[in-house]
């Protein structure tokens, strides 16, 4: 007998045949034209706090146990729907960016339910206000949130079908078995699920409980499967925002004040521009000059000749340097003196860049604002934010508000924020017809999101090879979280660990997501702003989180450190941290890379190896790296405006990421989060020089490019018992920066203390003009044919 | 308005529109054939990249005036039909490999690699390490390592 369907109706727990214990889930099947079902999006284990002692808050509770709380008590539902045509729709309350979640997604319904992958059509659902919390993309939460869920759902679904089949057959639900979308019974009758979609349909809605099948018998979960959408995205079929042909959207940009977050006072020009080729509307929104035209390639014309009178940012008279006094002015004082005697003490003081999470795709949405609604289509990971704000703009109720959710061109922290749909709202409104309003790039890196600048210090001691303190003290410009991790945590206040009784936002979410799995003696890591949420400069600058939110570069200052204590100790980087991890499973993961990566192999002269480790969000990596920092390496000329430098030429990775439902959509992740590492750690910033942020370009805004890339990259994903999926999009980053920057300290001899090490260089590209704040259009396209 | 004519994926398009719209926006605004995207409008991100005739080019950074009738312009969308078989081998390749992510980049990233290994082999030679350094196109997302390893299997079956 199969333990996929039974009822239980007592107790929570059942035992199957194994003894395991398995739990009963709820769902229902609701009135539809064909079977449809649902669960309760809540349904995701509740955290449970272990309290050994001495632990940092997110070694207990972390952001994804907050994130997956706050959608405990106020979930609703999600619905799976079998068509006649045998396939099974299901609405995701998720944003794909490219992270592979549709995929996921598809794989954990095709398990439940016995179907052929390409039989599950999964769609993102437009913002569902009464899902309040729980329909936010963010902080590699999203499998870990739904995986339960989705699967109860999918569960119910197939035994609603046996259940229809049975009676038809004249049999009984537990003699009949599910393949491939087709029931079967022992005498070879069949009937597809499509047969019984109606048949299966309920009038009325009905409580049913049911079981999960047991792991073990998993065949879709945990095999590699590729992107259901990847025929698509090479053909060109994948549709991005710009790409939807809407009646009457027609392209919108906006001309941007030259310093940032600046504002427009006036058009010096307006009927100029009215009359410039193909343009049809022109109008001032709060942020600049919109204009709509037939062609993206005219608004950017008319953008070029718009004369407009602006009032600057309120960072307008600062630059790197004065923003990293106030961050100097803001430090918080170590606990533990510089120990005179026996004891030595160790110091690392890093600066960490203004960095631009900006994606390919520019920031980009269509919106249709009538008197009495209002429609947007964009890529967002947080709909309902959106959707709330787009009714705070045009005053209409959220209930007359759609918000179509697209898939993103990349995400990287970018589209958690709504300011697209705020700018497309706002142009829509005044200029009273649909707009397609896409960012220019040139506006990206100096008018859109960034993360913030940021020190890093870290005081340890160690006496007679042992570790005695470890402090880390992290102090950043404010980073900006109105996306909804704010309401979340509030939501779960009295979810959360007592310590973060008196943090504000900023420093909660920090400790909920840093996590130093050192045995260090006196451990202590703490994050200061330089100002606080709501104060006059708290809107100096365009923040948010990029691809994590702290670790990168906490996690760089901190295994910088370790290395120097290892050097301390006169012990291996390896040796030295496999003796102070607490972790089994981070151990075993840095014991992975060290042995596929031949740790410690002799290495030329200006070549290093790096490892790091770090954990987060229910999982751990480590990262092994050589980099070439020799002369020929560095100083490889490629042309203008294109940094070489040192480069990593290996990467061995190895995650353990808890129960891995799509080891190749992993891989794909923690390939991406490699180059982004790499890039934090040598080459990508923004530059801020008198309120001005000058990177305007692909080739100012160093992002690892193909010369940058590494020959040879590894990824090792762990077998664990973990019956816990944990997040992938974010945790090959900081491992990585890190890890590059230890190899890029050893190779050079240097103590690295400002990253990206590109960012002290002489500037690789001339900046391109703010006023007009988009460079010209080249012409000379034709001769540079290849 | 002057009338534009032009070979696109195969059919002769004449369109009404300016000389000196980029060839991007004729292609994505004005036809409708949105397969090459816009990441930067300044010849430098490539991920608008297509071919004319035959060799690749950025349309954001060509007028359309200065394309002849004669002229064959191939999108993403009809690189397929430029070899037998359903795909071009380069999109087999990169299904093969699972290499899109976002997938933004990626039909600027096929076409340049068709390109490239015609380029290499007009030379007498195969795709090398530094030759997969020296292309442009931007991956946001950090393909780069599944790129590499899909362009050697496509140019192996081109
Ligand atoms: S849009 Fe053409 S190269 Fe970037
Ligand atoms: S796949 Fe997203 S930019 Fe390349």
């Amino acid at each position: 007998m199969t333990n996929s369907f039974r009822h239980e109706p007592d107790g929570p727990d059942t035992a199957d045949a194994a003894g395991l214990q398995r739990r009963t889930f709820m769902g229902w099947v609701l009135a539809g034209a064909t079977l449809t079902v649902a669960a309760d999006l809540g349904l995701a284990q509740k955290a449970e706090a272990v309290v050994p002692s001495g632990p940092q808050v997110a070694d207990l509770y972390d952001l994804e146990d907050a994130q997956t709380d706050s959608a405990l008590p106020t979930s609703q539902l999600i619905t799976i729907v079998i068509n006649e045509d045998g396939t099974a729709s299901f609405e995701m309350p998720r944003t794909e960016v490219g992270q592979g979640i549709i995929t996921s997604t598809s794989m954990i319904i095709a398990e439940e339910l016995d179907l052929p992958i390409d039989k599950v059509k999964v769609t993102m659902a437009k913002a569902r206000q009464e899902l309040a919390f729980n329909q936010l993309t963010a902080g590699s939460n999203t499998t870990f949130s739904t995986y339960t869920p989705f699967r109860v759902a999918a569960a119910i679904a197939r035994q609603q079908l046996l259940e229809a089949a049975a009676i038809l057959l004249g049999t009984q639900a537990d003699r009949l078995i599910t393949t491939g979308g087709v029931v079967r019974d022992t005498l070879g009758n069949e009937i597809t699920y499509g047969d019984l979609a109606i048949e299966a349909a309920k009038q009325v809605v009905e409580a049913v409980e049911v079981v999960l099948r047991g792991e073990e018998k998993f065949r879709v979960i945990g095999k590699p499967q590729n992107r259901l959408d990847s025929r698509d995205a090479v053909t060109g079929k994948k549709k991005f925002t710009t790409d939807l042909q809407i009646k009457n959207a027609l392209p919108t940009m906006v001309c941007r004040p030259p310093t940032h977050l600046g504002k427009p006072v006036k058009l010096l020009n307006t009927s100029a521009i009215s009359r410039m080729p193909g343009v049809t509307h022109v109008a001032q929104i709060p942020t600049g000059i919109a204009v709509r035209a037939k062609t993206f390639g005219q608004c950017i014309d008319a953008v070029r000749a718009m004369k407009v009178q602006w009032e600057d940012g309120s960072a307008a008279n600062e630059s790197d340097d004065t923003i990293l006094e106030e961050l100097r002015a803001a430090e918080i004082p170590m606990l533990v003196p510089e120990v005179p005697g026996l004891a030595k003490t160790i110091e690392t003081d890093c600066v960490f860049a203004f960095k631009s999470s900006a994606a390919l795709e520019p920031y980009a949405a269509i919106a249709d604002v009538r008197s009495d609604k209002a429609t947007i289509w964009a890529g967002i990971k947080s709909p309902i934010f959106a959707q709330n704000q787009v009714a705070a703009i045009t005053g209409l109720p959220p209930t007359a508000v759609t918000v179509n959710v697209i898939t993103g061109g990349g995400s990287f922290g970018h589209k958690l924020f709504a300011d697209h749909i705020k700018e497309a709202t706002e142009a829509s409104k005044a200029m009273g017809v649909p707009v397609k309003l896409m960012w220019h790039r040139a506006d990206e890196p100096r008018q859109g999101r960034l993360h913030p600048m940021a020190t890093s210090r870290v005081r340890a001691t160690i006496l007679a090879g042992e570790v005695l303190s470890f402090e880390q003290r992290h102090t950043s410009v404010l980073t900006d979280f109105e996306h909804g991790f704010g309401e979340i945590l509030t939501n779960v206040a009295d979810e959360l660990p007592s310590q973060l009784g008196n943090y504000t936002l900023s420093q909660s979410v920090f400790a909920l997501t840093q996590q130093m799995p050192y045995n260090f003696g006196v451990l202590d890591q703490l994050l200061n702003e330089t100002v606080a949420p709501g104060d006059a400069l708290s809107e100096r600058f365009s923040t948010g989180s990029m691809r994590n939110i702290y670790s990168p570069d906490v996690c760089t200052a901190a295994e910088l450190t370790v290395d120097k204590l290892a050097k301390a100790a006169k012990m291996d980087p390896v040796k030295f941290r496999l003796k102070y991890l607490k972790d089994p499973r981070v151990k075993a993961v840095l014991r992975k890379v060290a042995e596929e990566g031949n740790f410690g192999r002799k290495m030329a002269p200006n070549t290093a190896q790096g490892v790091a480790i770090h954990k987060e969000y229910k999982g751990c990596t480590a990262v092994l790296v050589e980099i070439d920092n020799r002369p020929a390496t560095v100083n490889r000329d490629l042309g203008p405006e294109t940094v070489t430098g040192p480069r990593v030429t290996k990467v061995v990775l190895a995650i353990d990421a808890g129960l891995v439902i799509n080891p190749r959509g992993l891989e794909a992740q923690m390939q991406g989060g490699i180059m982004d590492g790499i890039a934090l750690t040598l080459t990508s910033s923004n530059h801020f020089e008198n309120g001005r942020f000058l990177e305007a370009s692909w080739d100012n805004y160093f992002y690892t490019r193909q010369w940058n890339v590494p020959f040879d990259v590894e990824v090792h994903i762990m077998d664990t018992d973990s019956k816990t999926p944990g997040g992938g999009g974010e945790a090959a980053v900081g491992s990585t920066a890190a890890a590059v920057a230890c190899a890029y300290a050893r190779a050079t001899g240097t103590n690295p203390t400002y990253f990206p090490i590109q960012h002290e260089k002489p500037l690789a590209f001339k900046p391109k003009s703010f006023v007009p704040p988009v460079p010209p259009s080249p012409t000379n396209g034709l001769s540079r044919t290849y | 308005m002057p009338k534009q004519t032009f070979i696109l994926n195969g059919k002769t398009t004449t369109v009404n529109v300016a000389d000196d719209v980029r060839v991007l926006w004729v292609l994505r605004d004005v036809l409708g054939v949105t397969g090459p995207k816009y990441g930067c409008g300044i010849n430098v991100c490539k991920a608008c990249t297509s071919h004319i005739n035959g060799k690749a080019f950025n349309p954001c950074s060509v007028r359309v005036g200065d394309l002849k009738p004669k002229d064959r312009v191939t999108t993403i969308e009809g690189l397929a039909k430029t070899a037998p078989g359903d795909l071009h081998p380069m999109q087999q390749a990169w299904i093969d490999l699972d290499v899109a992510q976002c997938g933004y980049c990626q039909p600027g990233q096929i076409m340049a690699a068709v390109a490239l290994v015609k380029k290499v082999r007009r030379e007498g030679r195969e795709i090398e390490e530094s030759d997969l350094d020296s292309i442009r196109n931007i991956c946001r997302c950090g393909t780069y390592v599944r790129i590499r390893e899909a362009i050697q299997q496509g140019a192996s079956q081109m």
